[in-house]
């Protein structure tokens, strides 16, 4: 019997991702967030396969056509034409790009700049910390979106400003959520024991201290992707992000705006595929930390 | 000449508290020690009687606040920091919390040696196999991380880390009292073995007599930062003079003797905060008189070692 389970040990011991991943699998809306995700990364990056027209593409007499599935539809666009003419199907598909894109850009300004941040507050402590974190808490005393306004209108409206503006406001998170670990790390032994033979401050930090803040960063991060492509499309809508011509979900939802007594699905599509990519990756979040917190595991 | 001398070494903290009380803790309150090469000094003390700081002031950690530390007639302040941490290295008490988690066995072992030295990755990993085999472990296991690894392994993991830089000192902190006793034993003959064929001296730092009794060669018994007891192991263990030697040495438990007889000390000691005059053991002491209420003892020669007490 024991040595059954000395055995037992030992295999999980020698595949600790499959662990994971068996317990990853337990979780079924991580794996149905997961299954969101990695259809839009494949849309975004086959857009061009597989996108019928060109997003900028105008459709000569074909404005506002239904899905080609309601009454009126046109079997040539799939999910109908918007105001001017263009194939709503495409602008979808390549604002999936767009969308994925500028998740991915927020989520590695703010987390790279937040982690470098957050173990200096966390690993230094006195008055490094205390800078760090007043400004943090000025940072959070706004509502994010009314942050992210006033950084984009300081710095003027377009896509790559409103990125930055949003990764700003995603900061403190990170800031805060590794300074936390950090703080728990640092009085760990094996701080002190590097300490023994000479590690430097830069080296403790990111050499010992990170990879064990890693658990609840990894979390942070696929959350961090929903609240970015949220934000960056709220600040589209509001005619602050990306500019007009783009096939950006939050653009085309403002520009549909008008038509959504008459033609409904206009707003309606890009605006459930917003609802699905933030879905997709909270539910993945939402698992993932279910999985990577020792605390929960049975 | 001795591998290791400290002289008056002194360590105090300045505590400053919100509602403005200022005070000293005399963590370390002049302690003067030698150690031969080849030789184990076991330190002794209850919790709190300042062993944690001394490893802490020796290792460079710390700066004293007063005294000096000498390895082989050099003063420590003669020394940089890289010839420091070569010639005198530490043993952890907690194997599991000493050991970073993330980072495999080769790589722990080496880290000192991807600090200190120039050698490729690929040299380390080989000095690291060579030193798992020294220390019983298998090199096969290099690639496992700390979690794979049992507490005496991992114990193991610790001594080949502090070994890696060839150092000349070891400090053991407690090394074994996180351990089982069947595997204190096998950690404690490695000590034994890896001092013969090193050449090592060590400082083993210690609350259980019965480990020390069986390492040292010397004993320094510390209570509330001084010494109150030093020298050799025979001595101090068959002829304690110290009352808080005495009171040690009984309090351990022997399987050979009735314990029932023997009286344990009263009463906690004292806050280092605010520690008693005079004799800082008297408020304890069994043997205690007017003078030690008054004055502080100096250690004197008495017996064949240094004791520091009035009423011998």
């Amino acid at each position: 019997m024991e040595k059954v389970e000395a055995q037992k040990t030992e295999e999980q011991f020698e595949n600790p991702i499959k662990e994971f991943w068996d317990m990853f699998c337990q979780n079924k809306g991580a794996v149905i967030g997961l299954g969101i995700i990695v259809f839009f990364v494949l849309v975004a990056l086959l857009a061009p396969l597989i996108a019928p027209y060109s997003p900028s593409e105008l459709q000569a007499n074909a404005l506002r056509f239904p899905p080609a599935f309601l009454k009126g539809g046109d079997s040539r666009f799939f999910f109908g034409t918007d105001d001017v003419g263009r194939d709503l199907l495409s602008r979808l598909i390549y604002g999936a790009r767009i969308s994925m894109g500028v998740g991915f850009m927020v989520v590695f300004l703010s987390a790279s700049v937040g982690t470098v941040l957050g173990l200096f507050a966390g690993y230094l402590g006195g008055k490094v910390d205390w800078f760090i974190m007043r400004f943090v808490d000025i940072l959070m005393a706004f509502p994010s979106i009314l942050l992210a306004i006033v950084v984009v209108s300081v710095m003027g409206p377009g896509l790559m400003n409103a990125v930055i503006a949003v990764a700003v406001v995603a900061c403190p998170t990170f800031i805060r959520i590794v300074r936390a670990s950090a703080m728990a790390e640092r009085k760990k032994q094996y701080v002190m024991a590097s300490k023994t033979f000479g590690a430097s401050p830069m080296r403790i930090m990111f050499s010992e201290i990170l990879p064990n803040c890693m658990a609840p960063l990894i979390v942070q991060i696929s959350l961090g992707f929903s609240d970015g492509i949220l934000n960056a499309a709220a600040l589209g809508f509001l005619g602050l992000g990306a500019q007009a011509p783009t096939p950006e979900w939050g653009i085309m939802l403002a520009d549909a705006r008008a038509f959504i007594s008459s033609d409904p699905w206009l707003v309606t599509l890009p605006g459930l595929c917003i609802l699905l990519v933030v879905l997709g990756f909270n539910l993945f979040g939402d698992g993932l930390r279910d999985t990577l917190d020792p605390r929960l595991k049975k | 000449m001795s591998q290791l001398e400290v002289n008056d070494l002194k360590m105090h903290y300045q505590i400053k508290s919100i509602i403005g009380g200022k005070g000293v803790v005399k963590a370390l309150d002049g302690v003067s020690f030698k150690v031969s090469t080849q030789k184990t000094l076991g330190i002794v003390g209850e919790s709190g009687c300042g062993k944690s700081t001394l490893a802490k002031t020796l290792m460079g950690l710390e700066s004293p606040t007063s005294g000096s530390v000498s390895f082989d007639g050099v003063p420590s302040q003669n020394l940089n920091s890289k010839e420091l941490f070569q010639t005198i290295q530490m043993i952890f008490q907690d194997p599991y919390n000493s050991l970073n988690p993330r980072k495999k066995a080769w790589r722990l072992i080496a880290e000192p040696l991807l600090i200190n030295s120039h050698l490729s990755k690929k040299e380390c990993f080989n000095k690291a196999c060579e030193l798992m085999e020294k220390v019983g472990l298998r090199p096969e296991m290099a690639n496992r991380y700390p979690h794979m690894f049992s507490g005496g392994q991992r114990q193991r993991l610790g001594i080949a880390r502090a070994l890696v830089l060839n150092p000349k000192i070891l400090i053991c902190d407690e090394p074994v009292s996180a351990l089982d006793v069947s595997i204190q034993a096998q950690v404690l003959n490695l000590l034994v073995e890896l001092q013969d064929t090193l050449k090592l001296t060590y400082l083993f730092i210690s609350h259980d007599l019965h480990v020390v009794e069986h390492i040292a060669d010397d004993i320094l018994v510390m209570y509330l930062g001084k010494i109150v007891e030093y020298g050799p192991r025979e001595q101090i263990f068959k002829n304690p003079q110290h009352p808080y030697t005495k009171a040690l040495l009984k309090s351990s438990p022997n399987i050979f003797e009735d314990n029932d007889k023997h009286e344990p000390l009263i009463g906690e000691p004292p806050s280092p905060l605010n520690p008693p005059k005079g004799c800082n053991f008297h408020e304890r002491c069994p043997i205690a008189s007017e003078k030690c209420q008054g004055e502080v003892p100096t250690l004197r020669f008495h017996e064949n070692r240094e004791v520091a007490c009035f009423n011998l």
